[in-house]
């Protein structure tokens, strides 16, 4: 044992390493915090969106990533006007035509265009990125607010619920909301919803069970605020940050899993533009004409990593928890 | 000292104990606040002093209810204030507010000053924008902050004008009592005789009653009328600050004092007795009194028997052999 | 003071690089450290003690740098130390520690272990006889039960016991220079007062000197020699300990020492310091003082004053003052 904790501080003293390990803030507690101070000093201390700004400065992957994704909205958004054709115009004439000058990345087995098919795509996966993200965490917000601040009977029984979601293989849960209820947009919405919330409810339940001991809320208690007073102006905003990030990184996993439910025929139905749905049609031809399901799985890719960079950069300047260690 | 003043607080038998694990019938319970008994009269600030772990800030959260006591009384002007309805307790709890030690923590950083200065005024029911804009800038002359900084941020003030700021909410309710909870501990020297000289100012204007608990006996002593010593969730000992600090009674308060470092070399002592070892776990404390396996003249009958409180003059004792 | 000087910093600078310019965190800073002695560095927050302390440890971390200044450590320069040479220097013959002991402890190893890699990364000694020097400073430090407590992980401690591994940790190699900041602010008064007697009876039985820097006037009372009053990065008022205290020289020392309550008198009203802490990227063009100085002349807005000699081993930065010799070379 003792080995092994040579190998671990293999050039020093464990006192010095420890000071060390502090890094350039430590300078003790609240009497010492002179880096801190100093810091207030000339004013130096940061709002949630100067960190952001910072981030962009210095995180150059995540601020690209941003740009990437922010084209891509405006893209969705303006997609008649970007996308060459209509991506629901067939040309029998010109069906499975290779990649060139008239379509960039060729045409399908109906003869549409493949690229205005992923612009008109980016539509629907980029609502179903958003729309079942932001539902899933609104319920979860909720939930973990009322678990962390309540606590006893009402914790156990949220908690008891989010992990029996959380048991359950999130695609299988989701499959069989969607064959119950049949395929289509709102359906998606509403089964993506219900499997994604356990998550965003126990980061959320953990950060009001730390934030209630702080004393800015017992001072609100000691005037008598009323509890939903205190959970949503309160506990809520500060865990804002966190929030931000993990809604970030639960986009890209909406948008892959409703890629999966497409692909499985359960989810966006023809002749709707779904990348999900693209990939699959293109499994026929996949030795022939690759492009067909290798342009729109490029497409969810490069969506998909954008939102994780912006997520990490995120985290790294926001999330208080991490930024401790 | 008059006998007939008005008691504006009183703790009876008040105990409380956090349960943090164990099994149902052997559970371990922290026994933070054991058989208080407390008057705190109107008008007065009444210290509670004591090393960490000796149950002083639950007591001060137990007397307002920011903590429900385990068993025990806390009659707030006459009215038994434990296992009131929420309701009925509305009214009374505005008459008690609570300023806290760490300046950092007790202000929301996603609060501007404006917000937490009129929080108190909104939640009982102020909605004229005008008149409360009024009222909070008042507030901050009177703490001695300046109205510009009216849009502020927390973030944006220094230790000792976030407590200036933490003090505004306290008395914007114009509250009967207030729980100080070592309100200058985490400030500089040349802030905390300003905090202290504020607090004392506001007092005077206000007829406010403090609650105030610290564990520096020199600021204790120049701000509190009584003092009330806690070792391990008990009293030790209670008393008007002047006589209490000349001649202890307890041999705890006269062994705190000793520790005390004094800011005067020529008051060095490398003789003086020390209190040796370390405080007890108020999980599992020693039987009898409290303080006996610390005591240096403790005896058989103090492993054994809890001291009962004996009166000398207008002060009380709990210890079986007061000094003196 | 001219005792034979174990630690000599001259002109010591230390500034923070930020966004909105250069803060001198430490400004001109000269101490000097005779063996076996106690010497206090007492100021507010943000006046640059424990700034002054990293930088001697050579532990100042981006956005800060050591831009002037030598530090001269038994005859030797160790300002510009490699890392490697710097950390054969550091917990060898310069330790250090901290406030909160809870944090300074690996909290996954025995204490007596730590203790114990702290030797053997240092010196030549077989495991057995490192482990007998470990229980040998346990003891020294007034840890009972050593033996047990060896093998003792560092949350079955309490935080008095912690602060004495802490201080047998950096006391084990003998050092010839210990650093202590804020050692005792984390400790309840009755540890504290166990702890300081500790320090100064090792100080005299080791001839290890101590650097304590703190906040607490009464601390630095209590068991400091020689003592450095810092304020906005400088050096305001050095002298030793009975005369700083008796003949107090410079306006801010006075204000620090009016504005304690006393426990042997009653006083209805406390002496306050008016204002804040200057803004370091801001400060006055004379004397750092002199916004808050309730002495403060015309010429102390537009005169920065030198640290003049007031009496023997006495100095002061202050006008009032500059008819003494100047002791530093600005």
């Amino acid at each position: 044992m003792a080995g092994r904790y040579e190998e671990n501080n293999n050039v020093q003293n464990p006192s010095a390493l420890q000071a060390e390990a502090m890094g350039p803030d430590y300078a003790g507690g609240i009497h010492g915090m002179e880096a801190e101070d100093i810091a207030a000093q000339i004013g130096e201390s940061e709002t949630w969106l100067d960190q952001i700004k910072t981030m962009v400065r210095q995180n150059k992957l995540a601020a690209f990533s941003a740009l990437v994704i922010l084209v891509i909205i405006l893209a969705a958004i303006f997609a008649p006007l970007v996308a060459p054709y209509d991506h629901l115009e067939q040309s029998l004439t010109d069906r499975l035509t290779h990649p060139c000058a008239a379509h960039w990345l060729g045409t399908d087995e109906l003869g549409r265009d493949v690229l205005s098919r992923i612009i008109f795509g980016a539509r629907v996966s980029l609502t179903i990125g958003l729309v079942p993200t932001l539902i899933s965490m609104v319920i979860g917000t909720v939930l973990g607010l009322c678990a962390g601040y309540y606590g006893g009977k009402v914790d156990f029984v949220i908690m008891r619920l989010a992990d029996i979601m959380l048991a359950f293989p999130s695609l299988l849960l989701a499959m069989v909301v969607m064959y119950t209820m049949g395929g289509g947009l709102i359906n998606i919405f509403i089964a993506l919803s219900l499997v994604n919330w356990a998550g965003t409810a126990r980061i959320v339940r953990s950060q009001t069970l730390s934030l209630k001991e702080i004393e800015f809320v017992e001072a609100a208690r000691s005037i008598g605020v009323k509890k939903w007073t205190i959970m949503f102006r309160h506990i809520l905003p500060n865990c804002l940050p966190s929030l931000i990030v993990l809604f970030t990184l639960n986009i890209p996993s909406a948008i892959l899993s409703e890629a999966s439910l497409s692909f499985l025929g359960i989810g966006a139905q023809p002749p709707s533009a779904s990348w999900g749905l693209m990939v699959v049609r293109g499994k026929k031809y996949l030795f022939s004409e690759p492009w067909l399901s290798i342009a729109p799985s490029v497409a969810i890719m490069i969506v998909v990593m954008a939102f994780n960079f912006l997520g990490d950069g995120l985290r790294d300047v926001l999330d208080p928890y991490l930024k401790e260690q | 000292m008059e006998n007939n003043r008005k008691i504006l607080l009183e703790a009876k038998n008040l105990v409380k104990e956090f349960y943090i694990g164990g099994t149902k019938k052997n559970p371990q319970v922290v026994h933070a606040v054991s058989n208080v008994d407390l008057q705190i009269y109107e008008g007065e600030t009444l210290a509670l002093v004591g090393e960490s772990g000796c149950g002083k800030s639950t007591l001060g959260r137990t007397l307002i209810r920011l903590l429900e006591p385990t068993s025990g009384e806390v009659d707030f002007d006459g009215q038994n204030i434990v296992g009131m309805s929420e309701g009925q307790f509305a009214g009374l709890r505005r008459q008690m507010q609570i300023i806290f030690q760490d300046p950092y923590a007790s202000l929301n950083p996603r609060m501007s000053v404006k917000q937490i200065i009129a929080e108190p005024l909104v939640t009982y029911g102020m909605k004229n924008k005008t008149e409360l804009e009024k009222q909070v800038k008042a507030l901050m002359k009177e703490v001695g902050i300046a109205e510009e900084f009216y849009n502020r941020y927390p973030h944006q003030f220094s230790g000792g004008q976030r407590q200036r700021i933490g003090i505004a909410r306290a008395i914007a309710l114009r509250p009967r009592l207030i729980i100080c909870d070592e309100p200058v501990s985490a400030l500089d020297v040349s802030i905390q005789s300003q905090v202290l000289n504020l607090l004392k100012d506001l007092q005077e204007k206000y007829g406010l009653t403090y609650l105030f608990i610290s564990h520096d006996l020199s600021v204790v002593k120049f701000i509190a009328d009584r003092v009330c010593v806690m070792f391990l969730g008990s009293v030790c000992e209670i008393g008007d600050t002047d006589s209490l600090y000349e001649k202890p009674l307890h041999p705890y308060t006269k062994l705190l004092m000793n520790a005390i470092p004094k800011a005067d070399p020529r008051l060095r002592n490398e003789e003086k007795e020390l209190l040796s070892g370390e405080i007890p776990s108020p999980v599992n404390p020693p039987s009898g009194c409290r303080f006996h396996t610390r005591c240096p003249y403790a005896k058989e009958i103090c492993r054994q028997q809890v001291p009962e409180g004996k009166t000398v003059g207008e002060r009380k004792v709990f210890c079986h052999f007061p000094l003196g | 003071m001219n005792e034979s000087v174990v630690l000599d910093v001259k002109n010591l600078k230390s500034h923070f690089f930020t966004a909105k310019g250069e803060v001198p965190a430490v400004d001109g800073v000269s101490i000097q450290v005779p063996a076996g002695k106690i010497i206090g560095i007492v100021g507010e927050s943000g006046c640059g003690k424990s700034m002054t302390a990293m930088s001697i440890m050579g532990l100042l971390r981006y956005p800060g740098r050591v831009v002037d200044g030598t530090i001269t450590l038994d005859g030797r320069d160790i300002t510009h130390l490699k890392p490697k040479e710097l950390s054969q220097v550091r917990g060898n013959e310069l330790s250090m520690i901290f406030q909160e002991p809870m944090t300074s402890l690996n909290p996954v190893y025995p204490v007596g272990v730590q203790v114990r890699e702290a030797i053997l990364l240092h010196q030549k000694t077989t495991k057995a006889e490192a482990k007998q020097r470990v229980l040998d400073i346990f003891q020294a430090v007034g840890i009972p039960e050593p033996e047990k407590r060896y093998y003792n992980y560092p949350h079955q401690l309490s935080g008095g016991l912690r602060q004495r591994v802490m201080i047998g940790m950096a006391m084990v190699c003998r050092p010839k220079v210990m650093i202590a900041d804020e050692p005792t602010t984390a400790l309840d008064v009755t540890i504290e007062a166990q702890i300081l007697r500790l320090m100064k009876r090792l100080c005299a039985e080791q001839g290890t000197s101590i650097i304590l820097i703190t906040h607490n006037m009464g601390v630095v009372a209590e068991i400091c020699d020689y003592v450095y009053v810092m304020y906005a990065g400088k050096v305001m008022e050095q002298a030793e300990t009975f005369e700083l205290f008796e003949h107090t020289k410079h306006p801010y020392t006075q204000g620090l020492l009016k504005s304690i309550p006393r426990l042997d008198e009653k006083a209805d009203r406390l002496y306050t310091i008016e204002g804040v802490v200057p803004n370091l990227l801001h400060l006055p063009k004379g004397c750092s003082f002199c916004t808050r100085c309730d002495q403060a002349q015309e010429r102390c807005f537009t005169e920065k004053p030198g640290l003049y000699a007031a009496a023997d081993g006495h100095g002061v930065r202050c006008l009032k003052y500059e008819s003494g010799v100047k002791m530093d070379g600005e």
